[in-house]
C-alpha cells in the first residue's frame, strides 16, 4: 500500500488520463481528431498502477487502446493530442495517430493494432533485456481479445521456457470489441486460466484498484526480475466508452454498465484518500490540476503546426527516406 | 581457410564473422543449434558462441521474428531462421505489419536492426509447401530490405551488410545453391545491399537473375554462346534496395532484356524490374522484354512436372532466341 502522497499522485495522473481521454471524445465529436479512437477511459488503473510499480528504464508494449499507458508511461497530454489532431508536434509526428502512441524514450515502445502482436515483441525485448545483464523487465498490456490469438500461447510458452523478465497484463474489460469474451472462450479467466497450461503463474486483480494493480505488478516484477520467469495478470475493468468511435456500447445491459460505472477507479481511489485522512479540498485541487493541464494541452495541441508534407517520404528507412532503388 | 567454401558453409561463417565482430549478433530459430540446422546452414554456431547467443526456440514462428522484432528494438542484432521461406506466411503479420511499419508509424523513433533468414525455392523435390521461391512476396511489403546470393562470397559479403544494416532485412538462401562452390571472401568481406554484379559480359542480351536463376542464367548463356548470341547476365542480389542503374546500363549495350525469375509470374519482381524499363529505359530497347518466371500454380512433387513449372535453360535459351530473331 502506498503512502497518501503516493496515492494522491496516482490519483492525479489517472485524472490527467480520465480528461485527456474525454478530450479526445470532445475533438472527435468536433471533427479535429480524425480516423478512430479507442478510449481506456475506466481502464486508467492498471497503466497508473503498473507503471508506478515499474522501473523508468522498464519497457511497455501496448494496444490500440493505449493511449494510458502512453500517458502514464511518460507522455504529455499534448504530445498525445497533437498526434489524435496530426499535428507536427505529435509524439510520433502525426505518423502514428491514436492507435500508435510510442515514447521511446520512456520506454514506451509502442502501441500496436493488430491485436496480441506486440505480445512476442515484449519477449523479445525482456530477451534483450537477459542478454544485456540489465534486469529489465518488459510488461505486454493486452485485452482479453488477445488472449485467443495463436501469438498469445507462442509467446507465454517461450517466455516460460526462457523464464524471461517479462509481464503479461490482460485488461479484461468482458468484452471481445463488441462481443462479449465469455460468449467466444471456453474458460471464465481468459488469461489467468490458460498461464498453468503454459508453466505460468496466472493471477487476478481488481484492474480499478490503482494499489491492487501496484501491488500485484510489483510483486510479478520482482519475482520475473530475480530470474523466476514470466507471470500473467488479469487485471478486471471496464470501459466506460463503446470498443471504439463507431460503436455506442449498446450491446451492454443497463445493469451492468451501472454495477461498473460505481465501480470507478477514481472514485475507488478518492474513497481511499478520504480514509487516509486526506482533505477534500487536496483532491479537488488535483482535479483542478489535471483540468488545467489537459486545457492547456488542447490549446497548445490545437494551435500547432500539421506536418510538412514532405515527411510523408521519410522514416521508412534509418537514412531517414524511403528510396527503394540504389 | 580452405581454397573452396560451400555456400551452406558460408551462410555459418557470414553469420560467425559478424558475431565475432559484434556481441549484440544473436541467433535464434528452430534446430539452430546442436543440431546445426535442417539445411546445416548454422553448424558450428552454438559451439563456438554458446546457448547465450544461439537460441533454439519452439515451432512458433511468430514468437521467432516477433521476439527477434523486440530484441532488435532494444539493444540487440537478432538474425532469427525461419526454416523454409514457405513458413514465412506463419509469421507474416510481423514481416508485413509489424517489422517494416515501426520506424514509420513511431515517427523514426523505433528501428528494428534485424535478419531473417529462409530457405527458399524448388528443386529439391519438397512438395508443395515447402518449395516455394517467395522473395516476390516480401517484395510487395515497403520497409523491408530484401537479399538472396548466389555465390558462397556473396552470402559471407551480404550477411554481413545485412546484419550490421539498421533496417530490416529478409535474407534468402536458396536450397538449390547450398552445396554449390566457391572461393571463401577475405576477412571484412561486405557487399553492399543494393549492388548488382554483371557477373558474364555480352553485347547481344541482358539476362537479369536473382539467386539460383543466377548459374541457370548462366548455363543458358553457354548454350547461347555456341549459337553466336552473347548474353550478359546481371545477378541482382538485392530486391530492396533495388539496383536498376545496373541494369538500365546493361540495356544501353545489348538492347534486349530477359528476366529470369523463380517466383510466379504473377506478381514477380520480374514485373518490377520491367516496368522500370518501359518507363525509364523505353528507347534503349529494339525488341519486347521477355519474363522467363514460374508457372502460377503450387509447385508439384515429381521432377518432371516441376521442371514444367519452374526456370530451366532451355526456357531461358528459348526466350532469349524469340528476342535475338525479333
Amino acid at each position: 500500500m502506498t503512502d497518501a502522497t503516493g496515492l494522491l499522485a496516482r490519483y492525479e495522473r489517472m485524472a490527467v488520463i480520465r480528461r485527456t481521454e474525454k478530450a479526445a471524445h470532445d475533438l472527435f465529436l468536433r471533427g479535429l481528431v480524425k480516423g478512430t479512437t479507442h478510449l481506456a477511459a475506466g481502464q486508467e488503473a492498471i497503466a497508473v498502477g503498473a507503471s508506478a510499480a515499474l522501473r523508468p528504464d522498464d519497457y511497455v508494449f501496448a494496444t490500440y487502446r493505449g493511449h494510458h499507458h502512453a500517458l502514464a508511461r511518460g507522455a504529455t497530454p499534448e504530445e498525445c493530442l497533437a498526434e489524435l489532431m496530426s499535428r507536427a508536434t505529435g509524439l510520433c509526428r502525426a505518423k502514428g495517430g491514436s492507435m500508435h502512441l510510442t515514447k521511446a524514450a520512456t520506454g514506451m515502445l509502442g502501441s500496436y493494432a493488430i491485436v496480441g502482436s506486440h505480445l512476442p515483441m515484449a519477449v523479445g525485448a525482456a530477451w534483450s533485456a537477459r542478454l544485456r545483464g540489465t534486469e529489465q523487465l518488459a510488461v505486454a498490456f493486452f485485452g482479453d481479445g488477445a488472449t485467443n490469438i495463436g501469438a498469445f500461447h507462442e509467446s507465454l510458452n517461450l517466455a516460460a521456457v526462457w523464464k524471461l523478465p517479462v509481464l503479461f497484463v490482460c485488461e479484461n474489460n468482458l468484452y471481445m470489441e463488441y462481443t462479449p469474451i465469455a460468449d467466444v472462450t471456453a474458460v471464465p479467466r481468459p488469461a489467468a486460466d490458460r498461464a498453468p497450461a503454459h508453466g505460468i503463474p496466472g493471477e487476478v486483480v481488481d484492474g480499478n484498484d490503482v494499489e491492487a494493480v501496484e501491488e500485484a505488478v510489483g510483486r510479478l516484477a520482482r519475482r520475473a526480475r530475480a530470474g523466476e520467469g514470466p507471470a500473467v495478470l488479469e487485471a478486471e475493468t471496464y470501459r466506460h466508452f463503446g470498443h471504439s468511435r463507431a460503436d455506442p456500447a449498446a450491446y451492454r445491459p443497463a445493469e451492468e454498465v451501472e454495477r461498473w460505472v460505481k465501480h470507478d477507479p477514481l472514485d475507488l481511489a478518492r474513497g481511499r484518500l478520504a480514509e487516509r485522512g486526506v482533505a477534500e479540498e487536496t483532491v479537488t485541487g488535483a482535479d483542478e490540476r489535471a483540468r488545467a493541464l489537459v486545457e492547456r494541452a488542447v490549446e497548445a495541441a490545437r494551435a500547432a503546426e500539421g506536418p510538412d508534407p514532405r515527411e510523408a517520404l521519410t522514416d521508412v528507412w534509418a537514412d531517414g527516406g524511403a528510396a527503394w532503388r540504389t | 581457410m580452405a581454397d573452396v567454401i560451400t555456400y551452406r558453409e558460408a551462410v555459418a561463417e557470414g553469420i560467425a564473422r559478424e558475431m565475432r565482430r559484434d556481441a549484440s549478433v544473436v541467433c535464434l530459430g528452430e534446430d539452430i543449434g546442436a543440431a546445426g540446422g535442417v539445411f546445416k546452414t548454422t553448424t558450428g554456431l552454438l559451439t563456438e558462441f554458446g546457448p547465450e547467443r544461439v537460441w533454439d526456440t519452439p515451432i512458433s514462428e511468430q514468437a521467432i521474428v516477433g521476439a527477434a522484432m523486440g530484441a532488435a528494438m532494444t539493444g540487440m542484432r537478432p538474425v532469427a531462421e525461419i526454416m523454409f521461406s514457405d513458413f514465412l506466411a506463419c509469421c507474416w503479420d510481423y514481416l508485413a505489419n509489424e517489422i517494416p511499419k515501426v520506424r514509420y508509424m513511431t515517427g523514426g523513433q523505433v528501428t528494428v536492426p534485424l535478419v531473417v533468414r529462409t530457405a527458399n525455392g524448388g528443386g529439391l523435390g519438397f512438395g508443395a509447401q515447402h518449395s516455394q521461391a517467395t522473395e516476390n512476396w516480401a517484395l510487395t511489403v515497403p520497409g523491408l530490405k530484401i537479399a538472396a546470393p548466389a555465390t558462397p562470397a556473396d552470402v559471407i559479403g551480404m550477411m554481413a551488410a545485412a546484419i550490421r544494416s539498421e533496417d530490416p532485412v529478409v535474407f534468402f538462401e536458396h536450397k538449390a545453391l547450398l552445396a554449390t562452390k566457391g572461393p571463401p571472401p577475405p576477412p571484412g568481406h561486405v557487399v553492399e545491399l543494393g549492388r548488382a554484379a554483371v557477373v558474364r559480359e555480352g553485347a547481344d542480351v541482358t539476362l537479369v537473375a536473382l539467386a539460383s536463376m543466377v548459374p541457370l542464367a548462366l548455363k543458358a548463356a553457354d548454350v547461347l554462346s555456341g549459337e553466336g548470341i552473347e548474353a550478359e547476365v546481371v545477378d541482382l542480389r538485392c530486391l530492396v534496395p533495388l539496383d536498376a542503374a545496373t541494369v538500365l546500363a546493361s540495356l544501353r549495350g545489348t538492347s534486349r532484356l530477359v528476366t529470369v525469375e523463380e517466383n510466379p509470374y504473377q506478381g514477380g519482381w520480374g514485373a518490377t524490374v520491367v516496368s522500370i524499363v518501359a518507363d525509364e529505359g523505353f528507347g534503349l530497347l529494339d525488341a519486347p522484354v521477355r519474363r522467363v518466371a514460374g508457372e502460377c500454380v503450387p509447385l508439384p512433387f515429381a521432377d518432371a512436372l516441376e521442371e514444367q513449372v519452374i526456370p530451366t535453360v532451355e526456357k531461358v535459351v528459348a526466350a532469349v532466341r524469340s528476342l535475338a530473331a525479333y
